[in-house]
Protein backbone atom coordinates (compact mmCIF):
# COMPACT_ATOMS: atom_id res chain seq x y z
CA UNK A 1 0.00 0.00 0.00
CA UNK A 2 1.25 3.38 -0.81
CA UNK A 3 1.74 6.18 1.62
CA UNK A 4 1.52 10.07 0.61
CA UNK A 5 0.14 13.23 1.40
CA UNK A 6 -2.74 14.73 -0.87
CA UNK A 7 -0.59 17.70 -1.41
CA UNK A 8 1.85 15.87 -3.16
CA UNK A 9 -0.69 14.11 -5.14
CA UNK A 10 -2.26 17.10 -5.66
CA UNK A 11 1.25 18.79 -6.90
CA UNK A 12 1.93 16.14 -9.45
CA UNK A 13 -1.76 16.12 -10.43
CA UNK A 14 -1.20 19.60 -11.43
CA UNK A 15 1.89 18.31 -13.97
CA UNK A 16 -0.52 15.62 -14.87
CA UNK A 17 -3.22 17.06 -15.88
CA UNK A 18 -2.28 20.88 -16.69
CA UNK A 19 1.18 20.52 -18.58
CA UNK A 20 -0.96 20.57 -21.99
CA UNK A 21 -3.61 22.12 -21.02
CA UNK A 22 -3.17 25.70 -21.77
CA UNK A 23 -6.13 26.71 -20.20
CA UNK A 24 -4.58 25.88 -16.24
CA UNK A 25 -2.89 28.44 -14.78
CA UNK A 26 -1.51 28.21 -11.19
CA UNK A 27 -1.15 30.78 -8.59
CA UNK A 28 0.38 30.38 -5.10
CA UNK A 29 1.19 32.97 -2.43
CA UNK A 30 5.31 32.42 -1.73
CA UNK A 31 4.60 28.97 -1.02
CA UNK A 32 5.03 26.78 -3.99
CA UNK A 33 7.60 24.61 -1.73
CA UNK A 34 5.08 23.24 0.95
CA UNK A 35 1.58 23.38 -1.43
CA UNK A 36 3.58 21.44 -4.26
CA UNK A 37 2.58 24.25 -6.80
CA UNK A 38 6.13 24.07 -6.98
CA UNK A 39 6.37 21.15 -8.87
CA UNK A 40 4.05 22.51 -11.88
CA UNK A 41 6.32 25.66 -11.46
CA UNK A 42 9.45 23.71 -12.22
CA UNK A 43 7.93 21.93 -15.32
CA UNK A 44 5.28 24.84 -16.43
CA UNK A 45 6.93 27.82 -15.71
CA UNK A 46 5.03 30.36 -18.39
CA UNK A 47 1.91 29.38 -16.34
CA UNK A 48 2.83 29.54 -12.86
CA UNK A 49 2.70 33.08 -11.36
CA UNK A 50 3.98 33.87 -7.72
CA UNK A 51 1.64 36.46 -6.11
CA UNK A 52 3.83 36.81 -2.90
CA UNK A 53 2.19 36.73 0.50
CA UNK A 54 -0.87 38.81 -1.05
CA UNK A 55 -3.19 36.16 -0.63
CA UNK A 56 -6.52 38.39 -0.88
CA UNK A 57 -4.97 40.45 -4.29
CA UNK A 58 -4.35 36.45 -5.15
CA UNK A 59 -8.18 35.44 -5.38
CA UNK A 60 -9.16 38.40 -7.00
CA UNK A 61 -6.41 37.86 -9.73
CA UNK A 62 -7.49 34.33 -9.73
CA UNK A 63 -11.29 35.62 -10.72
CA UNK A 64 -9.41 38.00 -13.10
CA UNK A 65 -7.47 35.81 -15.08
CA UNK A 66 -10.83 33.17 -14.86
CA UNK A 67 -12.61 35.58 -16.64
CA UNK A 68 -11.35 35.49 -19.71
CA UNK A 69 -11.25 31.85 -19.80
CA UNK A 70 -8.33 30.46 -18.11
CA UNK A 71 -9.02 26.92 -15.39
CA UNK A 72 -6.84 28.85 -12.37
CA UNK A 73 -5.95 27.05 -9.42
CA UNK A 74 -4.73 29.17 -6.56
CA UNK A 75 -2.70 27.54 -3.04
CA UNK A 76 -1.39 28.47 0.11
CA UNK A 77 -2.49 26.98 3.42
CA UNK A 78 -6.15 26.62 4.36
CA UNK A 79 -5.84 28.91 6.91
CA UNK A 80 -4.97 31.86 4.94
CA UNK A 81 -7.19 30.70 1.69
CA UNK A 82 -10.33 30.39 3.32
CA UNK A 83 -10.50 32.81 6.58
CA UNK A 84 -7.80 35.74 5.73
CA UNK A 85 -9.08 35.47 1.53
CA UNK A 86 -12.64 34.07 2.67
CA UNK A 87 -14.07 37.57 1.82
CA UNK A 88 -12.58 37.86 -1.76
CA UNK A 89 -13.18 33.70 -2.39
CA UNK A 90 -16.71 35.24 -1.57
CA UNK A 91 -17.62 37.98 -3.90
CA UNK A 92 -14.61 37.89 -6.29
CA UNK A 93 -15.09 34.20 -6.91
CA UNK A 94 -18.13 32.93 -5.39
CA UNK A 95 -20.57 35.30 -6.72
CA UNK A 96 -19.81 35.83 -10.02
CA UNK A 97 -19.12 31.76 -10.25
CA UNK A 98 -15.85 31.73 -11.95
CA UNK A 99 -14.31 29.17 -12.53
CA UNK A 100 -11.55 29.01 -9.81
CA UNK A 101 -10.32 26.35 -8.00
CA UNK A 102 -8.70 27.28 -3.86
CA UNK A 103 -6.53 24.53 -3.40
CA UNK A 104 -5.70 24.78 -0.20
CA UNK A 105 -3.02 22.50 1.91
CA UNK A 106 -1.64 22.35 5.73
CA UNK A 107 -5.44 21.63 6.77
CA UNK A 108 -6.10 20.60 10.00
CA UNK A 109 -4.13 19.59 13.22
CA UNK A 110 -1.74 17.31 11.42
CA UNK A 111 -0.07 20.40 10.61
CA UNK A 112 2.07 19.77 13.55
CA UNK A 113 4.44 21.47 14.85
CA UNK A 114 3.00 24.86 13.37
CA UNK A 115 0.81 25.12 15.83
CA UNK A 116 -2.34 26.97 16.30
CA UNK A 117 -1.83 30.11 14.15
CA UNK A 118 -1.32 27.32 10.93
CA UNK A 119 -4.04 24.82 11.90
CA UNK A 120 -7.06 25.25 10.07
CA UNK A 121 -9.52 23.93 11.65
CA UNK A 122 -12.77 25.57 9.90
CA UNK A 123 -12.19 26.22 6.71
CA UNK A 124 -14.66 23.54 5.29
CA UNK A 125 -17.33 25.54 7.50
CA UNK A 126 -16.64 28.38 6.29
CA UNK A 127 -16.17 27.62 2.63
CA UNK A 128 -19.32 25.49 2.80
CA UNK A 129 -21.39 28.26 3.72
CA UNK A 130 -20.77 30.23 0.60
CA UNK A 131 -23.24 29.82 -2.36
CA UNK A 132 -22.11 28.61 -5.71
CA UNK A 133 -19.10 26.95 -3.75
CA UNK A 134 -18.06 22.94 -4.28
CA UNK A 135 -16.48 22.15 -1.34
CA UNK A 136 -13.70 18.82 -1.49
CA UNK A 137 -12.12 16.77 0.94
CA UNK A 138 -9.98 13.84 -0.35
CA UNK A 139 -8.47 11.32 1.78
CA UNK A 140 -5.29 9.79 -0.33
CA UNK A 141 -3.00 10.41 -2.67
CA UNK A 142 -4.90 8.37 -5.77
CA UNK A 143 -8.28 10.21 -4.88
CA UNK A 144 -6.58 13.74 -4.50
CA UNK A 145 -5.68 12.90 -8.11
CA UNK A 146 -8.76 11.86 -9.10
CA UNK A 147 -10.70 14.86 -7.32
CA UNK A 148 -8.11 17.42 -9.18
CA UNK A 149 -9.33 15.97 -12.77
CA UNK A 150 -12.82 16.45 -11.64
CA UNK A 151 -12.70 19.93 -10.78
CA UNK A 152 -10.90 20.03 -14.15
CA UNK A 153 -13.75 19.19 -15.39
CA UNK A 154 -16.05 21.23 -13.01
CA UNK A 155 -16.92 24.50 -14.05
CA UNK A 156 -17.17 26.56 -11.27
CA UNK A 157 -15.54 27.37 -8.23
CA UNK A 158 -14.45 24.83 -5.85
CA UNK A 159 -12.65 24.51 -2.33
CA UNK A 160 -10.29 21.58 -2.45
CA UNK A 161 -8.28 20.94 1.24
CA UNK A 162 -5.23 19.11 1.05
CA UNK A 163 -2.93 18.06 3.94
CA UNK A 164 0.51 18.29 5.01
CA UNK A 165 1.42 14.69 6.42
CA UNK A 166 1.59 11.60 4.14
CA UNK A 167 -1.65 9.45 4.43
CA UNK A 168 -2.26 5.56 3.39
CA UNK A 169 -4.04 4.94 0.46
CA UNK A 170 -7.18 4.01 0.59
CA UNK A 171 -7.70 3.35 -2.88
CA UNK A 172 -5.22 0.77 -3.91
CA UNK A 173 -7.42 0.01 -7.37
CA UNK A 174 -7.07 2.60 -9.62
CA UNK A 175 -10.41 2.10 -11.50
CA UNK A 176 -12.57 3.18 -8.53
CA UNK A 177 -14.42 6.51 -9.16
CA UNK A 178 -14.23 10.06 -8.18
CA UNK A 179 -17.46 11.99 -8.93
CA UNK A 180 -18.36 15.44 -7.19
CA UNK A 181 -20.95 15.15 -4.81
CA UNK A 182 -21.35 11.12 -4.68
CA UNK A 183 -19.95 9.22 -1.33
CA UNK A 184 -17.97 6.20 -2.00
CA UNK A 185 -19.24 3.32 0.30
CA UNK A 186 -16.11 1.50 1.26
CA UNK A 187 -17.32 -1.17 3.37
CA UNK A 188 -21.11 -2.21 3.21
CA UNK A 189 -22.62 -2.69 6.72
CA UNK A 190 -25.98 -2.36 8.65
CA UNK A 191 -25.58 -1.35 11.99
CA UNK A 192 -23.89 2.19 12.15
CA UNK A 193 -22.42 4.00 9.37
CA UNK A 194 -19.26 5.80 10.07
CA UNK A 195 -19.56 8.88 7.24
CA UNK A 196 -15.42 10.12 7.14
CA UNK A 197 -13.63 12.64 5.33
CA UNK A 198 -10.08 13.58 4.71
CA UNK A 199 -7.77 11.48 6.63
CA UNK A 200 -10.36 10.48 8.87
CA UNK A 201 -11.45 7.73 6.43
CA UNK A 202 -8.89 5.82 6.94
CA UNK A 203 -9.74 6.02 10.94
CA UNK A 204 -12.87 4.96 10.11
CA UNK A 205 -11.76 2.05 8.25
CA UNK A 206 -10.02 1.07 11.40
CA UNK A 207 -12.63 1.94 13.54
CA UNK A 208 -14.90 -0.86 11.60
CA UNK A 209 -12.19 -3.08 11.65
CA UNK A 210 -12.40 -2.71 15.63
CA UNK A 211 -16.42 -2.76 15.49
CA UNK A 212 -15.97 -5.85 13.40
CA UNK A 213 -14.13 -7.88 16.16
CA UNK A 214 -17.13 -7.16 18.65
CA UNK A 215 -19.93 -8.32 16.30
CA UNK A 216 -21.10 -4.44 14.82
CA UNK A 217 -21.37 -3.96 11.10
CA UNK A 218 -20.05 -0.94 10.62
CA UNK A 219 -20.68 0.63 7.07
CA UNK A 220 -18.05 3.18 6.13
CA UNK A 221 -18.34 5.94 3.67
CA UNK A 222 -15.75 8.33 2.23
CA UNK A 223 -17.61 11.59 2.13
CA UNK A 224 -14.73 13.00 0.03
CA UNK A 225 -17.12 16.14 -1.28
CA UNK A 226 -18.75 18.22 1.73
CA UNK A 227 -20.58 20.41 -0.84
CA UNK A 228 -22.78 18.97 -2.27
CA UNK A 229 -23.40 16.85 0.19
CA UNK A 230 -24.56 13.58 -1.08
CA UNK A 231 -27.69 13.71 0.12
CA UNK A 232 -28.83 10.00 -0.73
CA UNK A 233 -26.30 8.19 0.67
CA UNK A 234 -27.11 9.77 3.75
CA UNK A 235 -30.83 8.99 3.76
CA UNK A 236 -30.04 5.72 2.83
CA UNK A 237 -27.39 5.51 5.91
CA UNK A 238 -30.36 6.46 7.96
CA UNK A 239 -32.83 4.39 6.72
CA UNK A 240 -30.96 1.15 6.57
CA UNK A 241 -28.51 1.23 9.77
CA UNK A 242 -30.50 4.03 11.70
CA UNK A 243 -27.15 5.34 13.24
CA UNK A 244 -24.22 7.86 12.07
CA UNK A 245 -21.35 8.77 13.45
CA UNK A 246 -19.02 11.06 11.10
CA UNK A 247 -15.25 12.22 11.63
CA UNK A 248 -13.65 14.77 10.75
CA UNK A 249 -10.19 16.46 11.07
CA UNK A 250 -11.83 19.84 11.85
CA UNK A 251 -14.10 21.87 14.30
CA UNK A 252 -17.55 20.65 15.81
CA UNK A 253 -18.91 23.51 14.51
CA UNK A 254 -20.10 23.96 10.86
CA UNK A 255 -17.99 20.68 8.89
CA UNK A 256 -18.56 17.40 7.97
CA UNK A 257 -21.03 16.36 10.96
CA UNK A 258 -22.86 19.69 10.71
CA UNK A 259 -23.75 18.67 6.89
CA UNK A 260 -24.65 15.30 8.00
CA UNK A 261 -27.04 16.70 10.36
CA UNK A 262 -28.70 19.05 8.21
CA UNK A 263 -29.34 16.35 5.98
CA UNK A 264 -30.58 13.52 8.62
CA UNK A 265 -32.72 15.90 10.78
CA UNK A 266 -34.46 17.63 7.89
CA UNK A 267 -35.18 13.92 5.96
CA UNK A 268 -35.12 10.97 8.60
CA UNK A 269 -34.58 11.64 11.89
CA UNK A 270 -31.51 9.21 13.82
CA UNK A 271 -28.98 9.62 16.22
CA UNK A 272 -25.69 10.99 15.12
CA UNK A 273 -22.54 11.44 16.76
CA UNK A 274 -19.59 13.41 15.82
CA UNK A 275 -16.00 13.18 16.10
CA UNK A 276 -14.36 16.40 15.50
CA UNK A 277 -12.50 19.47 17.48
CA UNK A 278 -14.73 20.09 20.26
CA UNK A 279 -14.34 24.12 19.20
CA UNK A 280 -10.97 24.62 20.17
CA UNK A 281 -7.61 25.95 18.63
CA UNK A 282 -4.88 23.25 17.61
CA UNK A 283 -1.84 23.67 19.22
CA UNK A 284 2.29 22.36 18.69
CA UNK A 285 2.84 19.10 18.80
CA UNK A 286 3.70 15.75 16.45
CA UNK A 287 0.39 15.15 14.41
CA UNK A 288 -0.29 11.45 15.63
CA UNK A 289 0.41 13.20 19.73
CA UNK A 290 -2.13 16.29 18.21
CA UNK A 291 -4.77 14.15 16.77
CA UNK A 292 -4.37 11.66 19.98
CA UNK A 293 -4.99 14.66 22.84
CA UNK A 294 -7.96 16.23 20.50
CA UNK A 295 -9.88 12.93 20.34
CA UNK A 296 -9.61 12.69 16.55
CA UNK A 297 -8.90 9.13 16.10
CA UNK A 298 -10.44 5.54 15.48
CA UNK A 299 -10.94 4.67 19.43
CA UNK A 300 -13.13 7.77 19.48
CA UNK A 301 -15.11 6.38 16.53
CA UNK A 302 -15.83 3.53 18.43
CA UNK A 303 -16.25 4.97 21.23
CA UNK A 304 -18.97 7.39 19.80
CA UNK A 305 -20.55 4.36 17.42
CA UNK A 306 -21.86 2.30 20.36
CA UNK A 307 -23.35 5.26 21.50
CA UNK A 308 -24.94 5.88 18.26
CA UNK A 309 -26.39 2.37 18.22
CA UNK A 310 -27.38 2.46 21.82
CA UNK A 311 -29.64 5.73 21.36
CA UNK A 312 -30.92 4.23 17.95
CA UNK A 313 -34.54 5.16 17.59
CA UNK A 314 -36.83 1.68 18.84
CA UNK B 1 -8.34 66.04 -29.62
CA UNK B 2 -10.33 67.97 -32.21
CA UNK B 3 -12.99 70.42 -31.00
CA UNK B 4 -16.02 68.34 -32.57
CA UNK B 5 -15.06 64.94 -30.92
CA UNK B 6 -14.38 66.98 -27.35
CA UNK B 7 -18.03 68.70 -28.03
CA UNK B 8 -19.56 65.00 -28.75
CA UNK B 9 -17.93 63.63 -25.82
CA UNK B 10 -19.25 66.33 -23.47
CA UNK B 11 -22.09 65.84 -24.90
CA UNK B 12 -22.22 62.31 -23.95
CA UNK B 13 -21.05 62.80 -20.98
CA UNK B 14 -23.71 64.91 -19.68
CA UNK B 15 -26.48 62.69 -21.28
CA UNK B 16 -24.75 60.17 -19.43
CA UNK B 17 -25.16 62.38 -15.92
CA UNK B 18 -28.77 62.61 -17.09
CA UNK B 19 -29.18 59.31 -16.91
CA UNK B 20 -27.38 58.78 -13.47
CA UNK B 21 -29.72 60.80 -11.77
CA UNK B 22 -33.11 59.50 -13.41
CA UNK B 23 -31.83 56.05 -12.22
CA UNK B 24 -30.54 57.50 -8.55
CA UNK B 25 -34.10 58.88 -8.92
CA UNK B 26 -35.99 56.35 -9.46
CA UNK B 27 -34.40 53.60 -7.10
CA UNK B 28 -34.77 56.09 -4.23
CA UNK B 29 -31.33 55.13 -3.28
CA UNK B 30 -27.91 54.75 -4.73
CA UNK B 31 -24.45 56.66 -5.22
CA UNK B 32 -25.25 59.87 -7.29
CA UNK B 33 -21.42 62.02 -6.21
CA UNK B 34 -19.19 59.59 -7.17
CA UNK B 35 -20.85 58.09 -10.50
CA UNK B 36 -21.11 61.76 -11.25
CA UNK B 37 -17.23 61.94 -10.37
CA UNK B 38 -16.32 59.61 -12.75
CA UNK B 39 -18.64 59.99 -15.52
CA UNK B 40 -15.72 61.98 -17.67
CA UNK B 41 -13.70 58.80 -17.72
CA UNK B 42 -15.94 56.66 -18.41
CA UNK B 43 -17.33 58.39 -21.43
CA UNK B 44 -13.78 58.83 -23.15
CA UNK B 45 -13.13 54.76 -22.22
CA UNK B 46 -16.16 53.76 -24.25
CA UNK B 47 -16.46 56.29 -26.67
CA UNK B 48 -13.06 56.88 -27.62
CA UNK B 49 -10.82 54.35 -26.47
CA UNK B 50 -11.86 51.29 -25.95
CA UNK B 51 -12.79 48.24 -28.09
CA UNK B 52 -15.78 47.00 -27.38
CA UNK B 53 -18.38 45.26 -29.78
CA UNK B 54 -22.31 45.95 -28.28
CA UNK B 55 -23.62 43.14 -30.38
CA UNK B 56 -20.81 40.66 -28.76
CA UNK B 57 -20.27 41.67 -25.17
CA UNK B 58 -18.39 38.47 -24.71
CA UNK B 59 -15.67 39.05 -27.47
CA UNK B 60 -12.58 37.07 -26.31
CA UNK B 61 -10.37 40.27 -27.72
CA UNK B 62 -12.19 43.16 -26.24
CA UNK B 63 -10.76 45.90 -24.04
CA UNK B 64 -11.95 45.11 -20.73
CA UNK B 65 -13.07 47.65 -17.96
CA UNK B 66 -13.35 47.05 -14.22
CA UNK B 67 -15.19 49.62 -12.27
CA UNK B 68 -13.20 48.91 -8.98
CA UNK B 69 -15.01 51.77 -7.24
CA UNK B 70 -18.49 49.40 -7.73
CA UNK B 71 -20.74 51.71 -6.05
CA UNK B 72 -20.83 53.83 -8.99
CA UNK B 73 -22.61 51.56 -11.19
CA UNK B 74 -25.17 54.08 -11.83
CA UNK B 75 -22.30 55.81 -14.30
CA UNK B 76 -21.07 52.43 -15.46
CA UNK B 77 -24.91 51.12 -16.36
CA UNK B 78 -25.63 54.81 -18.17
CA UNK B 79 -22.45 54.54 -20.10
CA UNK B 80 -23.37 50.63 -20.96
CA UNK B 81 -26.78 51.88 -21.91
CA UNK B 82 -25.53 55.39 -23.67
CA UNK B 83 -23.24 52.75 -26.13
CA UNK B 84 -25.89 50.57 -26.69
CA UNK B 85 -25.14 47.43 -24.85
CA UNK B 86 -29.15 47.28 -23.83
CA UNK B 87 -32.13 49.72 -23.75
CA UNK B 88 -31.77 52.82 -21.59
CA UNK B 89 -34.97 52.72 -21.04
CA UNK B 90 -33.88 49.87 -18.26
CA UNK B 91 -31.79 52.01 -16.52
CA UNK B 92 -35.05 53.11 -13.93
CA UNK B 93 -35.43 49.69 -12.94
CA UNK B 94 -32.03 49.86 -10.93
CA UNK B 95 -31.84 48.15 -7.75
CA UNK B 96 -35.35 46.48 -7.95
CA UNK B 97 -35.74 42.94 -7.12
CA UNK B 98 -36.78 42.36 -10.88
CA UNK B 99 -34.27 44.32 -12.83
CA UNK B 100 -30.77 42.40 -13.99
CA UNK B 101 -29.65 46.16 -13.01
CA UNK B 102 -28.35 45.74 -9.27
CA UNK B 103 -26.93 48.09 -6.86
CA UNK B 104 -23.55 47.10 -7.21
CA UNK B 105 -22.78 45.44 -11.35
CA UNK B 106 -23.14 41.72 -11.71
CA UNK B 107 -20.63 40.35 -14.66
CA UNK B 108 -23.48 37.26 -15.24
CA UNK B 109 -26.26 39.52 -15.04
CA UNK B 110 -25.56 43.08 -17.30
CA UNK B 111 -24.35 42.74 -20.69
CA UNK B 112 -21.12 44.89 -21.22
CA UNK B 113 -19.95 44.17 -17.61
CA UNK B 114 -16.88 42.26 -17.11
CA UNK B 115 -16.49 42.28 -13.79
CA UNK B 116 -18.62 41.96 -10.64
CA UNK B 117 -17.88 44.34 -8.33
CA UNK B 118 -19.02 45.92 -5.30
CA UNK B 119 -16.12 45.50 -2.50
CA UNK B 120 -13.90 48.05 -2.61
CA UNK B 121 -10.22 47.16 -3.65
CA UNK B 122 -11.23 43.79 -5.24
CA UNK B 123 -11.95 45.48 -9.02
CA UNK B 124 -8.49 46.00 -9.34
CA UNK B 125 -7.17 42.61 -8.32
CA UNK B 126 -9.42 41.01 -11.26
CA UNK B 127 -7.87 43.94 -13.51
CA UNK B 128 -4.15 42.14 -12.44
CA UNK B 129 -5.66 39.12 -13.62
CA UNK B 130 -7.12 40.03 -17.16
CA UNK B 131 -4.00 41.70 -18.10
CA UNK B 132 -2.00 38.83 -17.39
CA UNK B 133 -4.19 36.45 -18.88
CA UNK B 134 -3.36 38.89 -22.60
CA UNK B 135 0.36 38.57 -21.56
CA UNK B 136 0.23 34.69 -21.01
CA UNK B 137 -1.91 34.55 -24.60
CA UNK B 138 0.20 37.49 -26.20
CA UNK B 139 -3.05 39.10 -26.48
CA UNK B 140 -3.00 42.83 -27.75
CA UNK B 141 -6.39 43.66 -25.98
CA UNK B 142 -5.91 46.38 -22.70
CA UNK B 143 -7.48 46.28 -19.54
CA UNK B 144 -8.92 49.61 -17.90
CA UNK B 145 -10.34 50.54 -14.26
CA UNK B 146 -11.35 52.81 -12.07
CA UNK B 147 -10.99 53.31 -8.27
CA UNK B 148 -11.89 55.59 -5.96
CA UNK B 149 -9.27 57.77 -3.73
CA UNK B 150 -11.27 56.24 -0.80
CA UNK B 151 -10.77 53.03 -2.13
CA UNK B 152 -7.21 53.31 -1.90
CA UNK B 153 -7.08 52.97 1.92
CA UNK B 154 -8.00 49.45 1.33
CA UNK B 155 -4.50 47.16 1.89
CA UNK B 156 -5.41 44.94 -1.40
CA UNK B 157 -5.25 47.78 -3.45
CA UNK B 158 -1.54 48.31 -2.95
CA UNK B 159 -1.18 44.34 -3.18
CA UNK B 160 -2.51 44.79 -6.39
CA UNK B 161 -0.71 47.70 -7.60
CA UNK B 162 2.66 45.58 -6.48
CA UNK B 163 1.62 42.65 -8.68
CA UNK B 164 0.86 44.75 -11.58
CA UNK B 165 4.38 46.22 -11.42
CA UNK B 166 5.82 43.03 -10.69
CA UNK B 167 4.47 41.08 -14.04
CA UNK B 168 5.09 44.27 -16.09
CA UNK B 169 1.31 44.75 -17.03
CA UNK B 170 2.01 47.42 -19.94
CA UNK B 171 -1.69 46.44 -21.17
CA UNK B 172 -3.20 47.87 -17.44
CA UNK B 173 -4.24 51.38 -17.48
CA UNK B 174 -5.98 52.54 -14.33
CA UNK B 175 -7.38 55.58 -12.99
CA UNK B 176 -8.10 57.46 -9.27
CA UNK B 177 -11.48 59.00 -9.31
CA UNK B 178 -9.63 61.78 -6.97
CA UNK B 179 -12.11 64.00 -5.70
CA UNK B 180 -11.15 63.92 -2.45
CA UNK B 181 -14.25 62.97 -0.10
CA UNK B 182 -15.54 59.89 0.89
CA UNK B 183 -18.79 58.63 3.00
CA UNK B 184 -17.62 59.83 6.44
CA UNK B 185 -16.10 63.01 5.04
CA UNK B 186 -13.17 64.65 3.39
CA UNK B 187 -10.19 61.88 2.81
CA UNK B 188 -7.55 64.04 4.41
CA UNK B 189 -9.81 64.53 7.59
CA UNK B 190 -11.17 59.73 7.70
CA UNK B 191 -7.82 57.98 6.18
CA UNK B 192 -5.49 60.34 3.89
CA UNK B 193 -4.43 58.27 1.00
CA UNK B 194 -2.15 61.29 0.09
CA UNK B 195 0.28 62.10 -1.44
CA UNK B 196 -1.47 59.54 -4.03
CA UNK B 197 0.73 60.29 -7.36
CA UNK B 198 4.07 59.43 -5.09
CA UNK B 199 3.23 55.99 -3.73
CA UNK B 200 2.07 54.38 -7.09
CA UNK B 201 5.39 55.78 -8.24
CA UNK B 202 6.99 54.06 -5.29
CA UNK B 203 4.92 51.16 -6.13
CA UNK B 204 6.38 50.82 -9.99
CA UNK B 205 3.91 52.39 -11.72
CA UNK B 206 3.68 54.81 -14.64
CA UNK B 207 1.43 58.18 -12.99
CA UNK B 208 -0.05 60.88 -15.15
CA UNK B 209 -2.01 63.64 -12.97
CA UNK B 210 -4.67 65.64 -15.39
CA UNK B 211 -8.32 66.90 -14.53
CA UNK B 212 -10.40 63.69 -14.26
CA UNK B 213 -13.55 65.98 -15.61
CA UNK B 214 -11.89 67.27 -18.45
CA UNK B 215 -12.21 65.32 -21.61
CA UNK B 216 -9.23 66.06 -23.65
CA UNK B 217 -6.68 65.59 -20.72
CA UNK B 218 -8.16 62.01 -20.11
CA UNK B 219 -7.91 61.23 -24.15
CA UNK B 220 -4.32 62.20 -24.08
CA UNK B 221 -3.24 60.72 -20.88
CA UNK B 222 -4.72 57.29 -22.48
CA UNK B 223 -2.70 57.66 -24.96
CA UNK B 224 0.33 58.52 -23.74
CA UNK B 225 0.00 55.37 -21.72
CA UNK B 226 -0.40 53.21 -24.56
CA UNK B 227 3.64 54.00 -25.67
CA UNK B 228 5.00 53.27 -22.08
CA UNK B 229 6.42 49.90 -21.95
CA UNK B 230 6.78 47.62 -18.80
CA UNK B 231 5.17 49.42 -16.27
CA UNK B 232 1.13 50.05 -15.82
CA UNK B 233 -0.11 53.08 -16.04
CA UNK B 234 -1.80 55.08 -13.16
CA UNK B 235 -4.16 58.42 -14.15
CA UNK B 236 -5.14 60.26 -11.32
CA UNK B 237 -7.75 62.24 -12.32
CA UNK B 238 -8.94 65.31 -9.99
CA UNK B 239 -12.76 65.50 -9.98
CA UNK B 240 -15.47 67.15 -8.32
CA UNK B 241 -17.68 64.94 -6.91
CA UNK B 242 -21.27 65.05 -8.02
CA UNK B 243 -19.98 66.87 -10.88
CA UNK B 244 -22.33 68.88 -12.97
CA UNK B 245 -25.03 69.10 -10.51
CA UNK B 246 -24.37 72.35 -9.13
CA UNK B 247 -25.99 71.59 -5.36
CA UNK B 248 -24.25 67.85 -5.47
CA UNK B 249 -20.87 69.40 -6.50
CA UNK B 250 -18.17 68.96 -3.48
CA UNK B 251 -20.98 67.64 -1.17
CA UNK B 252 -19.85 64.16 0.62
CA UNK B 253 -23.60 64.51 1.72
CA UNK B 254 -24.28 63.44 -2.12
CA UNK B 255 -22.22 60.33 -1.51
CA UNK B 256 -25.11 57.72 -1.26
CA UNK B 257 -28.06 59.72 -1.36
CA UNK B 258 -30.79 59.87 -3.75
CA UNK B 259 -32.38 63.35 -4.91
CA UNK B 260 -36.31 64.01 -4.41
CA UNK B 261 -38.60 65.05 -7.10
CA UNK B 262 -37.58 68.72 -7.10
CA UNK B 263 -33.74 67.75 -6.91
CA UNK B 264 -34.25 65.59 -9.86
CA UNK B 265 -36.22 68.21 -11.28
CA UNK B 266 -33.62 71.02 -10.98
CA UNK B 267 -30.58 68.51 -11.59
CA UNK B 268 -31.91 67.53 -15.16
CA UNK B 269 -32.48 71.40 -15.50
CA UNK B 270 -29.39 72.34 -14.87
CA UNK B 271 -27.82 69.51 -17.28
CA UNK B 272 -30.19 70.02 -20.07
CA UNK B 273 -29.20 73.84 -19.71
CA UNK B 274 -25.63 72.71 -19.85
CA UNK B 275 -26.59 70.74 -23.19
CA UNK B 276 -27.80 73.26 -24.81
CA UNK B 277 -24.96 75.33 -24.18
CA UNK B 278 -22.79 72.73 -25.72
CA UNK B 279 -25.06 72.34 -29.06
CA UNK B 280 -25.16 75.78 -29.32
Amino acid sequence: MGKIATRDAYGQALVQYGKDDNRIVVLDADLAAATKTGVFKKDVPERFFDMGIAEGNMMGVAAGLATTGKIVFASTFAVFASERACEQIRNSICYPKLNVKVCATHAGLTVGEDGASHQALEDLAIMRALPNMVVINPCDGPSANKAVKAIIDYEGPCYSRFGRAAVEDVYTDENFTFEIGKANELVAGKDVTLIGTGMMVQESLKAAEILKTEGINARVLDMHTIKPIDKDAIIKAAIETGAIVTAEEHNIIGGLGGAVAEVVCQNYPCPVKMVAVQDKFGTSGAPAELLEMYGITAAEIVKKAKEAIAAKIK
Amino acid sequence: MDKLKKLELMKTATNIRKSVIEEVFNAKSGHPGGSLSCTDMLTVLYFDEMNVDTKNPQWADRDRFVLSKGHCAPALYATLAEKGFFPKEDLVTLRKTDSYLEGHPNMNHVPGVDMSTGSLGQGISAAVGMALAGKIDNKDYRVYSILGDGELEEGQVWEAAMAAAQFKLDNLTAFVDYNGLQIDGPIKEVMCSEPIAAKFEAFGWNVYEICGNDVEEIKDALEKAKTVKGKPTMIIGKTFKGKGVSFMENQVGWHGKAPNQEQRDQAIAELDEYLKGLEA
